[in-house]
């Protein structure tokens, strides 16, 4: 029978595939006591046995589709199922206590477990307590006779159901059969989303009952332009969407002939696409899709890929190549923005009520110069190679930029005073991304170069909406009045001082909020690499007066909704 | 008995992948092999018994090895050590 899911939709494109459940089974078990040790012992070497077999067949399929690199995690694997200690422990046990393989293998690991993670100082030792905690879970597995999903086996192609997508399953996904994502989980900045448009996957999150729904094997349709899922499509449904699907490649195809063109209104005045990248890779795919800078470095991704703290070296190194790939188009970095839900195994910090209130960003910069320092020299030394701008986030005050500032004037002088070379002029801007600086943005205007909207925490901290908790996820609300003032009052108070504005949340790359952002007249609009082209071609099909008089319009509206429909009238009015 | 001091010289000390390496070189011989640091000594055929020794950069660690082949195997170990830049 068929049955339709409604989520979000998170990354463009249709897909339809039979399913592949990504959903852990039901480990739980009994402890038992156990008459013939023996027994226990031979169930026990037979789900080990099975267990290695299984690793080495993934982990030969993940060389060949993923590389070596990524294939040495289950060769690690396969080393501790062979530990003769650790098989000697659960032996141990089964021999003395008389219980079950399950529990023996449970209570060993777990002590193991235990002991990688009391290593505090040590986030190396702390990742191998997963590795266990994975191997266990693969032994258990074969234990009960259950049967674990095994990503990197897929040789057919897919959708790909799960509760939701962690870094680590994603990493052993092959592209060539993943044709779509459907998750119980996430909204369209969670990592699931982020990751689906990274790797142009078709995808809908946050669906709740995906997992529930579908089956493994069921014919589901993914449609990520709406956010729908469809599962066991009539014929009828198929034709459809795959319809659907390859018009959306059609349209797609007329975006890609933008890429080396300017992004400009149709009465000619120019702006800036750009895009959020995480690491220095990810610059290959701004200039695959035409993007004129990086409008946001996101330098924690250097911090939460490392086990310890990343040297100065070691981030120069990383700043150097973004700004030499970027061949003298600017990138902006966006200093360290630890904290809230972002945390480091290494850099310990308080436990608190209210993680996006607390510790976080610019604040711990401030107080711990010794993680500050060493960014800013990383930056400064890279600026020479390319056009570096800085940007520092969470910024409440006036106090806090003027005090980074001098940090940041501090550390030029140093090695300009060593004879290192650093470019004579660094853009030097903030985030607008606390209600507090965007009331006084005509007074940081005056110190800033810059001002770059972050709207996923500026919405946040507007509607004091958590934006992970599903429950008020409501006041997501991005083209409400409210913020629509705020982001206007930015706008406006760098234009008064010569600088410029730009925004760097997901907001700069929705179809609805272009057409306001360009009538209010931000400067840069940075988005997923992804999404710079389709904005391309909107922007060109508007004007800067007409788009301004819909912002008048706008910003006397009441709701959220309302603002979405006179923006969905004026865009059917150009047609 | 054979023994051999080792001076750890890489970043991330007795764990990473050459940890891996040294727990496969050791597995292919029968002597009893052992890794002692700090005051503990671990079998070096257990990954998870050199991982949990929590070896780190600048340690002095003893590998010592009892059996017919003790002799091969200290120098395979060496081999590995250097090769993999885990010790000078």
């Amino acid at each position: 029978m068929t049955q339709k899911l409604s989520g979000i939709a998170a990354s463009n494109g249709v897909a339809v595939a039979p399913a592949y459940m990504l959903v852990d089974p039901d480990l739980t078990f009994d402890k038992k006591t156990i008459s013939d040790a023996d027994a226990e012992k031979a169930r026990l070497h037979s789900a080990l046995d099975a267990s290695i077999k299984e690793l080495q067949q993934i982990k030969a399929v993940a060389e060949k589709s993923l590389g070596s690199e990524e294939a040495e995690v289950f060769e690690a694997h396969i080393t501790i199922l062979q530990d003769p200690e650790m098989i000697g422990q659960i032996e141990g046990k089964i021999d003395s206590d008389k219980v079950n393989a399950e529990e023996a293998l449970k209570e060993i690991t777990d002590n193991f477990i235990a002991i990688f993670e009391g290593m505090t100082d040590n986030a190396y030792m702390q990742e191998r307590a997963a590795d266990v905690r994975d191997v266990t879970k693969r032994v258990m597995s074969h234990l009960l006779g259950k049967n674990l999903p095994n990503p990197a086996l897929i040789n057919s192609e897919v959708v790909i159901v799960a509760h939701d997508l962690t870094p680590s399953d994603t990493a052993q996904l092959n592209r060539k059969f993943v044709k779509g994502f459907i998750t119980d989980l996430g909204g369209r900045t969670s990592h699931s989303a982020i990751m689906s448009r990274t790797l142009e996957i078709p995808a809908v999150v946050g669906t709740e009952d995906a997992t529930t729904t579908i089956k493994q094997g069921d014919k589901v349709i993914v449609d990520g332009l709406d956010g729908i899922g469809i599962v066991d499509p009539s014929d009828e449904d198929v034709t459809t969407y795959t319809k659907k699907g390859d018009d959306f490649a059609k349209q797609k195809a007329e975006w890609d002939k933008l890429k080396d063109e300017a992004s400009v209104s149709k009465d000619g005045k120019n702006f800036t696409i750009a895009a959020n990248i995480g690491t220095p890779d990810d610059v290959a795919a701004v200039n695959d899709n035409g993007g004129e800078a990086v409008g946001l470095f996101r330098s924690e991704f250097l911090y939460m890929d490392s086990a310890e703290l990343p040297d100065e070296e070691k981030q120069f190194q990383a700043y150097k190549k973004a700004a030499e790939d970027m061949h003298g188009k600017q990138v902006v970095v966006r200093t360290m923005d630890i904290g809230g839900d972002k945390h480091l195994d290494y850099l310990p910090l308080p436990e608190e009520m209210n993680p996006f209130l607390g510790y976080r960003a610019i604040r711990i910069s401030l107080k711990q110069p010794d993680l500050f320092r060493p960014q800013l020299r990383a930056l400064l030394r890279a600026s020479a190679f390319g056009n570096i701008a800085i940007m520092f986030p969470m910024i409440g005050t006036v106090d806090e930029f003027k005090r980074a500032r001098a940090i940041y004037d501090e550390e030029r002088q140093n090695l300009i005073n060593d004879g290192v070379k650093v470019a004579d002029h660094i853009d030097v801007g903030m985030m607008m991304e606390v209600p507090a600086a965007v009331l006084i943005a005509d007074k940081l205007a005056k110190y800033a170069d810059f001002f770059s909207i972050g709207t996923n925490d500026l919405i946040q901290y507007t509607f004091a909406a958590d934006r992970g908790n599903e429950h008020v996820s409501y006041l997501y609300q991005p083209y409400n009045p409210s913020l629509l003032r705020l982001i206007k009052k930015v706008i406006d108070s760098a234009h008064a001082e010569g600088k410029w504005a730009g925004m760097c949340g997901e907001m700069a790359g929705d179809q609805v909020a272009v057409p306001l952002l360009m009538g209010m007249g931000l400067d840069e609009y940075s988005m997923s690499a992804t999404s710079m082209l389709q904005t391309r071609s909107l922007m060109k099909k508007l004007d800067t007066k007409s788009t301004a008089d819909l912002v008048d319009k706008a910003l006397d509206a009441e709701t959220n909704e309302d603002v979405a429909d006179m923006v969905k009238q004026f865009m059917a009015g150009l047609k | 008995m054979e023994s051999k001091d080792f001076h750890i010289i890489a970043d991330t000390g007795l764990h990473a992948r050459p940890a891996t390496l040294l727990v496969q070189t050791a597995s292919k011989f029968s002597s009893e092999i052992n890794l002692a640091y700090d005051g503990k000594s671990v079998n070096l055929k257990s990954i998870m018994g050199v991982m949990s020794l929590g070896v780190g950069k600048d340690a002095d660690v003893t590998i010592s090895a009892d059996g017919a082949d003790e002799k091969d195997a200290i120098s395979a170990i060496t081999d590995t050590m250097t090769k993999e830049g885990l010790s000078d």
